[in-house]
Order: structure tokens, then C-alpha cells, then sequence
């Protein structure tokens, strides 16, 4: 990024929603990552491109917003996304789909199952109904799972991801590279070999690593999770290069990740280390959102020889208030200095806090004003 | 009267919530608030966050070692708080180490056997680490035991392990330790559930999601709701507002701005508790937004006052 771009985020981020084939929105909880992907999937939709949108948990009444109402993990159209009016280009599309972890499971399971009976074996072993809704990291790996369906759904230009939120920072780029290493691990080899070279022949090893096992965890658990394993027998491969498939893609150059964050110390913090595992795992963030900056008020201009206003007018009132937000604001602008010096040179976009909060495509627009430099 | 009431009336408290809604400023002002009424506190970290030491004023994140945070006398408090970090992997090798699995522990932690089997196993690490935490609540060492939770939606999932590793595994010391772990959560006398939100729409709607699956699939007790970062009212602001504006030509469009701003804010956060009332049938306890970006040790202070506060007029 130039140094002109950092003048201009606005016009760093319409570059962004116009050239890149995938948006990844990370950041903590809470910072705003869905709404700031819903926004920039609109603008690039605004723009003439057919866009899609993979939310993770959206709130009710943005879901509603974006016709989501109805849980789906199939992309539908946004039923109203004509707010812009005039100023929308030709052939814009804005798509969106809400991530359903365990029908994007299955749809992987059919996809790679040599025939529909072990796909159904699979998809009706305890073990497996269980991971693939509730296994940690199963979500982070299915959100990238989608996004790389997406990528390659000749529906779409470009595919903006909401990241879900994870209790550590970047399971997301991570979970590709985990799945891999699970299938190459010795105890997955351990629970899949007795299908392979018959029970009599499985190394001591593995053996004895089973036995350990079942001590810690309990026969019955174990039991479920050899059969699922034996019902995968001859997917790994399938799986394997699809990971590997998905983590290029993470990799690429058409990937960008914007990094979402609030204004405060604490989340700031979160935000600083995640732009460092960014950086550390060769994609660094290509813009940072601050969402909800407490926004300045003009300052008062004292006419010369004009007293201080009496204490308990109103006047005072008026401007004690005033003086407690923009001590707010200043802590806020102090409190991203160290993260707009660590990214250097990358943009770093601000949308104030808004007197309402944002559940429509409205509100969208209204936040899409601001990230873009739009005035008015 | 008695604050003390509530941080005595149940050995662990765990505090849970959305992202961002400031769980982990609650807990430390809560640990300051017990430790102020004189009990010995400790308080219990996840791995993954780190945030927790650093707002109690220690130089680096926790780790697996106690530390003491605040000693006995210091800063008004009679009583202690100490802190930790809690890992899964610790919790299981400590696990086999007491339960006479030396060898194995070592095995398994060689093997990187945690990270395959929470993979394989979902909900074991979340039981590991809650057995972790019985152990500290049976050993006694403390009067109260501060856990700040992962997320809302990790939360439920989190504390819900116990009952479905109870369900999926029925023999063997991991049934025992979920069973003995989803004895100590549905115990009122032991544990409850504190959970935090901002007064805004997404938050407060998760809040009420997050309480209602925790009673119905856990059982836990849940004490009062903390509604965390309002606006401290000012009363006197809406009829300067109006005052000013009758005033023509004052020229002072920022002055006007900035209270039209914070009367509406005011005003949508109002709404939010009035509807997490009306939705919720729990006591609140408000702690007012804090005017710096970086909370310093005297905003934890006047958080614990107001904790104390409150709790003591709920106590009463």
C-alpha cells in the first residue's frame, strides 16, 4: 500500500471491493465483523459486480435485512438491495448465505463418498453428528470449506467472509492446515488401520496408543469414533487435497484480509496481535475498520473577555457533557496509535459510533457513507 | 445489607458473554469487589486470553502458575486475589498425574494427543478444564473462584461439555470427571453463572439466548445480569438541550450536537435494559461506561464500588 492510500482509505477499501475475488473480515467478537462484511459485499455489488456474503451468526434484524430469516446455507438473492437507487452500476449482484456447519459438512461427505451408502454410513454415525455439529474448529474450517465453494461458483465475482468468532485468533487460516494434520497424525492411522491390514497385523504402537486411549476417554467413545473412521476409509485423499485446495486459496493474492476492531485498549490489544499473526502467516491485513469511534464535536469558540458559564446552568451542563465525549474520543484516537503504527502503511478506515445502531440495509448504508468518504 | 451475601454464596462464579461486552473487566472488578469485603480471591483465565492479568496491573498474561495480583492491605482490600491460566492440555497431564497415570500423561503430551483428541472428542478439552476447576474449588484454597468464560456462544457449548460427555461416555475417568463437573454447575450453593452485556440490541438479544440454553441444558444457577459501559445519566442535560435551543443564534452547533448525540444514546441504551427486564426475569446490576479508552486501575475501583453497591442492596 502507498502512502497515498493511508491519506485515503476510502478509496484504498472501493479498490479492494472492486479488484479482489475474496474478503476475509477478521477481528474479535464484537468488533462489528458482520456488518462491516455485509457493507463491503454491498458496495462491491453497488459497483457492478456480483457479490456474496457467508455470514457466520448474524444478528436477527440484519438477517432479516439481508433475507436470511430462514436458516440457509445455499446462497439466496437480497431481496431488497436496491437502496442505492441510480448510483448502483449494471449487472450488480448482492448475494447471501448464512454458514450451516453441519450441511456444509455433509455436503463435503457426498461430495467425496465413492458411492451414497458410505455416504449415509457416515452421515449416521453418532461420532460423526456430533463433530461435524459441535466439533472446535470444525465451524472455522466449514467457514473456509464455503468460502472456497463459493470462490469457484461461476455465479459470483467476489465472496466477502465473516469469520467466526473464535476463542483463539486465527483458527480460521488455520483449520485447513489442522485438518491435514489430523488425517496424517498416528492416531487417526491408529483408528483407521485395522480396515486396512486387518486387526491382526496394526502395529504394536498403534495398539497400545488405542488402549491408552480408551483408559482416558472410554471404550464406548472410542468404539464410535473407529467405526466413523472406518466409514471415511479411502476419503482422506479427497479431503486432504481439498484442505490443501483451500489453503492456497487463503494464501493467494486474490485473498485480502481486512482486520475489524473497535476503538477501545482492550480490543485494540486483540487487534494488534491478530495483524501479527496476519503478517507472520505471509497475508497481511490490506485495511483496518475501527468501528464505533466515538465521533468529535466542534469545539466551542469563546469570544474573547467571555466568562467561563456559571456552574448549574445550563450552558455548563451543555458543555461538561460535550468535554466527557470528547475525552472519550481523544483516549479512543490514543488508544489506535500503536495499531495504525504496527500496520504501517496500511489503511486504517474509521465509522463513528452512530446515534442508532445498524440492523438494516439502510443503516448499511449509512456505514458504507462513512467507510467510503461519501459526505452527505 | 451484606454484599458479602452474594460472592459467599457460592464458591465459583463463572462469568460469560458475548465478545466485546467486557467480561474480562467485570471479573477483575468483581475480584477486586470480594477481595475488598475480605475474601481470598482467585481468578481463573482461559488459554487463548490474555487480556485478564494486564487489568488486574500484572506485567504479562497469566500462565499455569498462581500468582499473587493483590496482596492483603493493598489498595483497600483485606482480602487477596491471585490469578491463573488454565490449558487443556496441563489440565489433562495434571489430571493423570493425580489419578496414578504418570506414565501416561507423559505419553500422550509427547504425542501432541491433545489437540487429535479434541478434534476427535468434542468437549473433552472444555471437561479437562473444568475439572481443573472443581479441583480448585475442592481444594478450598479460595473463598471465591472468578472464571472468566469464553464467548457467549462458546459459553454454552463450554459449559454444556460436561452434559454431553456425560451422555456420549459412560464408563471410565472422563464419565466421572463430566459427572463430577456437572454436579459442581448445577450446584447453587457451589457455582453460578454471571453473565455480562452492553445495553445494545445484538448483545442483550444473545444475553437472553445464552441464559435461557444454560438453564434448560445445564441447570446452572445464574445470579444477577451486569449490563456493562452505560452512559452515566446526566438528568440536568435534556432541559439544557432545550434551553439552548430556544436560544437563537447561539452558534455553538457542536455543544448542540454533542448532547442531541448523548441524549439519544442515553436514551437507546434505556430501551435496551427496559426490554432485557421485560425479557429476562433476573436482577441487574449497571456499571456505568468509563470516559477513557484504556481502563485504569482507579476505573476498576469505581467498578468494584458500584458492584459493591449494588450487590449489597440486592443482598438486602
Amino acid at each position: 500500500m502507498t502512502a497515498r492510500d493511508e491519506a485515503a482509505p476510502g478509496r484504498a477499501l472501493a479498490r479492494l471491493v472492486t479488484e479482489r475475488a475474496v474478503i476475509v473480515c477478521c477481528g474479535s467478537g464484537g468488533a462489528g465483523k458482520t456488518t462491516t462484511a455485509a457493507v463491503l459485499a454491498a458496495e462491491a455489488a453497488a459497483s457492478g459486480r456480483r457479490a456474496v456474503v457467508v455470514t457466520i451468526d448474524p444478528a436477527r434484524r440484519l438477517a432479516d435485512a439481508l433475507g436470511l430469516a430462514g436458516l440457509t446455507n445455499e446462497p439466496s438473492p437480497v431481496p431488497r438491495f436496491r437502496a442505492r437507487g441510480g448510483k448502483q452500476k449494471d449487472g450488480g449482484e448482492l448475494w447471501a448465505v448464512m454458514l450451516d456447519t453441519k450441511s456444509t459438512f455433509d455436503h463435503l461427505v457426498e461430495l467425496y463418498a465413492p458411492d451414497a451408502e458410505q455416504a449415509e454410513r457416515i452421515m449416521s454415525n453418532r461420532f460423526y453428528r456430533n463433530i461435524s455439529a459441535a466439533l472446535s474448529g470444525t465451524q472455522e474450517y466449514m467457514a473456509a470449506e464455503k468460502l472456497y465453494e463459493l470462490h469457484d461458483d461461476a455465479r459470483f465475482d467476489v465472496v466477502v467472509v465473516d469469520t467466526p468468532p473464535t476463542r483463539n485468533a486465527l483458527d480460521f487460516l488455520e483449520a485447513p492446515a489442522r485438518l491435514t494434520r489430523f488425517l496424517d497424525h498416528r492416531l487417526y492411522r491408529a483408528l483407521t488401520a485395522p480396515t486396512r491390514v486387518g486387526l491382526r497385523v496394526v502395529n504394536v504402537a498403534a495398539q497400545a496408543f488405542l488402549r491408552t486411549l480408551s483408559r482416558v476417554v472410554g471404550g464406548d467413545a472410542i468404539a464410535d469414533a473407529i467405526s466413523f473412521f472406518q466409514a471415511f476409509d479411502g476419503m482422506e485423499e479427497g479431503f486432504r487435497q481439498r484442505a490443501n485446495a483451500v489453503d492456497e486459496l487463503l494464501k493467494s493474492t486474490d485473498t485480502a484480509y481486512v482486520l475489524v476492531t473497535g476503538p477501545r485498549h482492550d480490543t485494540i490489544q486483540e487487534a494488534r496481535y491478530f495483524a501479527r499473526r496476519l503478517t507472520d502467516s505471509g497475508t497481511p491485513p490490506v485495511a483496518v475498520i475501527v468501528n464505533r469511534v466515538h465521533p468529535r464535536f466542534a469545539d466551542s469558540v469563546r469570544p474573547a473577555g467571555r466568562r467561563r458559564p456559571a456552574k448549574g446552568s445550563a450552558r455548563a451542563e451543555l458543555e461538561a457533557n460535550r468535554a466527557e465525549l470528547q475525552s472519550v474520543a481523544n483516549a479512543e484516537v490514543a488508544a489506535l496509535e500503536p495499531l495504525t503504527e504496527q500496520v504501517g502503511g496500511v489503511p486504517v478506515a474509521t465509522v463513528p459510533l452512530l446515534a442508532t445502531d445498524v440492523h438494516d440495509l439502510a443503516g448499511l448504508g449509512v456505514v458504507a457513507d462513512h467507510l467510503f468518504d461519501r459526505s452527505g | 445489607m451484606d454484599p458479602l451475601q452474594f460472592f459467599a454464596s457460592s464458591g465459583l462464579v463463572i462469568v460469560a458473554g458475548k465478545g466485546g461486552v467486557g467480561k474480562t473487566t467485570v471479573t477483575a472488578a468483581m475480584a477486586i469487589a470480594a477481595a475488598r469485603l475480605g475474601q481470598r480471591v482467585l481468578v481463573v483465565e482461559l488459554e487463548g486470553a490474555s487480556g485478564l492479568g494486564p487489568s488486574l496491573g500484572f506485567d504479562r498474561a497469566l500462565d499455569s502458575g498462581t500468582v499473587v495480583l493483590r496482596a492483603a492491605g493493598e489498595r483497600g482490600c483485606s482480602g487477596t486475589i491471585e490469578g491463573r491460566m488454565i490449558s487443556p492440555g496441563e489440565a489433562l497431564t495434571d489430571y493423570l498425574d493425580d489419578h496414578g497415570m504418570r506414565r501416561l500423561s507423559g505419553r500422550l503430551a509427547k504425542a501432541g494427543v491433545i489437540d487429535v483428541v479434541a478434534t476427535a472428542a468434542p468437549g473433552l478439552d472444555d471437561i479437562l478444564v473444568l475439572g481443573k476447576v472443581k479441583q480448585l474449588e475442592r481444594a478450598g484454597d479460595h473463598d471465591l473462584i472468578l472464571l472468566d468464560a469464553p464467548a457467549a456462544g462458546h459459553a454454552v457449548t463450554f459449559l454444556r461439555s460436561a452434559r454431553g460427555l456425560a451422555d456420549a461416555v459412560t464408563v471410565g475417568p472422563i464419565a466421572t470427571q463430566a459427572s463430577d463437573v456437572l454436579e459442581l454447575l448445577r450446584d447453587p450453593a457451589r457455582c453460578q453463572v454471571v453473565l455480562v452485556t452492553l445495553p445494545e440490541e445484538t448483545p442483550v438479544n444473545e444475553l437472553v439466548e445464552t441464559a435461557f440454553a444454560l438453564e434448560e441444558s445445564v441447570g446452572v444457577q445464574l445470579g444477577p445480569v451486569v449490563v456493562n459501559g452505560l452512559y452515566p445519566e446526566r438528568t440536568a442535560l435534556a432541559a439544557a438541550l432545550a434551553d439552548e435551543e430556544g436560544r437563537a443564534g447561539s452558534g455553538d452547533d457542536g455543544l448542540l450536537e454533542a448532547a442531541r448525540f448523548r441524549l439519544a444514546r442515553q436514551a437507546q441504551q434505556a430501551e435496551q435494559v427496559a426490554r432485557l427486564s421485560a425479557q429476562l426475569p433476573l436482577a441487574q446490576v449497571h456499571l456505568p461506561f468509563c470516559f477513557s479508552a484504556r481502563l485504569g486501575g482507579d476505573d476498576l475501583e469505581t467498578l468494584a464500588d458500584r458492584l459493591v453497591d449494588q450487590l449489597g442492596a440486592r443482598a438486602a
